[in-house]
């Protein structure tokens, strides 16, 4: 039983400026919500062949049926026709935006159009106003903003803020949507997506109660969960030091991709790592609603003013494991302080943190080699560790005033075309790569998941497992076993919950949560669904011009050694292929 | 001051231990409207915002068990009325929804279920506190009880 605050789905058209609601029960019980009630939406709703940057693509947000029901089920799926690919755009953020969606009655918003001036979007339950955003447009910093909306419109504490930076009204590819201040819709483009429409922000508030077909049970499963979320020892390692706990291990390993991949070691890696930046940085922890688990750490940057004495600037900044990689490693760093400014001016501006560091990885590379000079970078020394410059690049990326900015601005792939270096551009299905060189899966798993994210199907674990098995897994079974644990992960992105729970949220906690909520489903039933769901945004991909047999495989990551030694690019593509003929089949 | 029930029980309220503890997860919210055996906001007595940002951190609103409650002095209809020993005790068949309690308290700790349009006033059963897991809330016996 779907309950009727999940079924239904807000449209809004910015073009027209209306808004309607309609019930799409048929959708919700099929596909449970988030990423499975989305793909179907994206499909109806977007034209094959659309702009990403014009009026036909559309975003759908979606949240599933434990949203606000149970804890870790606070994940928000944005899909959407992605500007930096030409596909499949998908994109999940946390804060307070799925209890938000969820608890002002809808289970999906759809927005179409583009709107002629400047908007912002309030939506507080089932009231929708389209507000003049004008004043807001080409705001210095996406902070700023939030501050502006949060003063401006009521739901303080149940309520989400959705905005974009410059980097979105400047159409750069890789523009992410900031809620919350920390948390991002952060790759393949959203943000672009939302300039392209002149949508600055959106806030959603609601405050519904949600029926569930068992109370009882309801109360038992839940505190089963909440238990093993505040006992268990995943949970707590991201509450402790974070994600970035990440980093020495990685690196230990030999897998934490350094200076645009030219190691797989960084011989500083002690000093911008989580327990380092915990020690010096660390002010204060928070959490997404509804998650006891408050994996956000926040860092306190203290700077002098120079020119008055006892004078500070005092600024937060969010910190992971994936920005310490693309902004700290990547670029050589060592100088934290100047790391985390860095990290603040992606903010600000609005990017996605991994695809800025390896654009910029790339660039200080093609540099060195002399490929491009300051006469393209207008005058910025693009040097390993050199924060000052990589500052002043990050604004002239969203600024774009040549053809190299310009160039930059549609990522990595985009720009080595142009400027030579695509060897050494690190990009996976256009898709600039996640922080980690474990091994084959990593690199299977960014070629082939569906958002070309290392947390589609983590390849990067399976490869970590594969070092203590006594028998290495063969590339054929490497490619099935990713689209099993991509399949799955459907699964929990279609329930929206967190995949950092996933340890928590096995097949019989997700059966008795869904029974809870009155629906009926085995594991084989899910299983299925899974794969259905996972098909169909490759269906999506597919109409959409992607083609596995086209995928680039950049030769750096065949020249630097990894844990597992050198990789062979004939394995990797035995087991994409393995990958694709398991997506194809019963088909 | 008596802080004993008719049946001897010692009287209880949500004490705030430590709001810097706070990451505003928002599991006590929660908490609060699942008593009802559903999920959601609607029916919590309890809300955390930030103060301005998560950056500056959180503000826990919850019910102090006043011992002069101005909220049930408000109360045109009888229907809150204040509990021995400090907080008070809401009989929803004889209350109207007029609001006048929720404006009435200085804190903002009356909350309003518009599902339902009646206040939603702390039980004090510290359900929300059992689903703190950063200590920033407990459920404390009021001053002068054991």
């Amino acid at each position: 039983m779907v309950d009727k605050l999940l079924s239904r789905v807000l449209y809004i058209d910015l073009s027209e400026r209306k808004f309607w609601a309609e019930d799409r029960r048929d959708l919700f019980e099929e596909y449970l919500g988030g990423t499975g009630v989305a793909i179907n939406l994206l499909r109806e709703e977007c034209p094959r062949g659309a702009d990403p940057l014009g009026p036909d693509n559309v975003i759908i947000f979606a949240v599933g049926p434990l949203t606000a029901v149970f804890p870790m089920a606070s994940k928000t799926v944005a899909l959407f026709k992605s500007p930096h690919t030409g596909n499949l755009g998908e994109s999940h953020a946390g804060g307070r935006s799925a209890a938000a969606i969820r608890l002002a009655g809808y289970g999906a918003i759809v927005i179409k159009g583009q709107s002629d001036i400047p908007v912002y979007v309030a939506i507080h339950g089932d009231k929708v106003y389209f507000r003049n955003a004008m004043a807001l447009w080409g705001m210095r910093s996406t902070y700023t903003v939030g501050r502006i909306i949060r003063e401006n419109e009521p739901g303080a504490g149940i309520r989400t803020i959705m905005r974009i930076g410059r980097a979105g009204e400047n159409l750069v590819t890789y523009a992410t949507v900031v809620t919350e201040t920390y948390r991002h819709f952060g790759r393949l483009g959203l943000g672009a997506v939302f300039g392209s429409k002149k949508l600055k922000a959106i806030v959603i508030s609601g405050k519904h109660s949600i029926p569930v077909a068992d109370s009882k049970m309801y109360k038992e499963v839940y505190e089963e969960i909440y238990k093993a979320a505040v006992k268990s020892p995943a949970m707590k390692k991201y509450h402790d030091i974070g994600t970035a706990v990440n980093i020495l291990p990685l690196n230990e390993l030999g897998a934490l991709p350094t200076m645009n991949l030219k190691k797989s070691r960084f011989e500083n890696a002690e000093k911008i790592a989580g327990e380092a930046l915990a020690e010096y940085y660390l002010g204060r922890r928070v959490a997404c609603a509804h998650c006891p688990v408050a994996c956000i750490h926040l860092a306190i940057l203290r700077e002098p003013y120079v020119d008055e004495p006892y004078f500070y600037k005092t600024t937060w900044v969010s910190y992971d494991y994936e920005p310490l990689y693309a902004l700290g490693t990547m670029l050589g760093g060592t100088d934290v302080f100047k790391m985390l400014k860095l990290m603040e001016e992606v903010e600000i501006q609005g990017l996605d943190a991994m695809s800025t560091g390896v654009v910029l990885a790339w660039a200080t590379e093609a540099m060195e080699r002399g490929m491009i000079s300051t006469k393209e970078t207008l005058g910025v020394e693009l040097k390993w560790g050199d924060y000052d410059n990589y500052i002043k690049a990050v604004r002239l990326i969203v600024e774009q005033p040549n053809e190299f900015y310009k160039a930059l601005a549609r990522g990595v792939e985009y720009a080595a075309s142009k400027y030579g270096g695509l060897e050494f551009a690190l990009a996976f299905g256009g898709n600039e790569m996640p922080g980690y060189h474990t091994g084959l899966a990593c690199y299977v798993g960014y070629l082939t998941g569906a958002r070309h994210s290392h947390l589609d199907s983590a390849g990067y674990s399976l490869d970590q497992k594969m070092l203590s098995m006594e028998k290495r897994l063969s590339p054929e079974e490497i490619g099935k076993r990713l689209f099993e644990e991509e399949s799955w992960r459907q699964i929990l992105s279609s329930l929206v919950v967190c995949f950092f729970a996933r340890g928590i949220y096995k097949p019989d906690i997700v059966i008795k949560c869904l029974k809870v909520m009155g629906y009926d489903f085995d594991e084989n039933r899910l299983m299925a669904l899974g794969r259905k769901i996972l098909r169909l945004k490759h269906k999506f991909k597919s109409d959409e011009g992607f083609d596995p047999k086209k995928l680039r495989i950049p030769k750096r990551i065949l020249e630097t050694e990894s844990p597992h030694g050198v990789l062979s690019e004939q394995d990797i593509r035995t087991a994409v292929n393995a990958y694709f003929e398991e997506l194809y089949k019963e088909q | 001051m008596d802080t004993k029930d008719l049946d001897g029980f010692a009287m209880k309220r949500v004490a705030i231990v430590d709001v810097d503890r706070c990451v505003g997860c928002q599991m006590c919210m929660f908490a609060c409207t699942r008593r009802h055996g559903v999920g959601g906001l609607a029916r919590s007595a309890i809300h955390v915002r930030s103060a301005g940002g998560f950056e500056r951190g959180f503000v826990v609103i919850v019910c102090r068990a006043c011992s002069d409650p101005p909220c049930a002095k408000v109360c045109p209809t009888g229907a809150l009325r204040p509990r021995k020993g400090g907080g008070v005790v809401l009989d929803e068949r004889k209350c109207i929804g007029c609001g006048l309690c929720a404006e009435a308290c200085p804190i903002g700790a009356i909350f309003w279920d518009d599902e339902r349009n009646k206040p939603v006033v702390c039980k004090y059963c510290g359900s929300c506190a059992e689903h703190c897991p950063h200590g920033v809330i407990k459920l404390e016996v009021l001053e002068g009880g054991e």
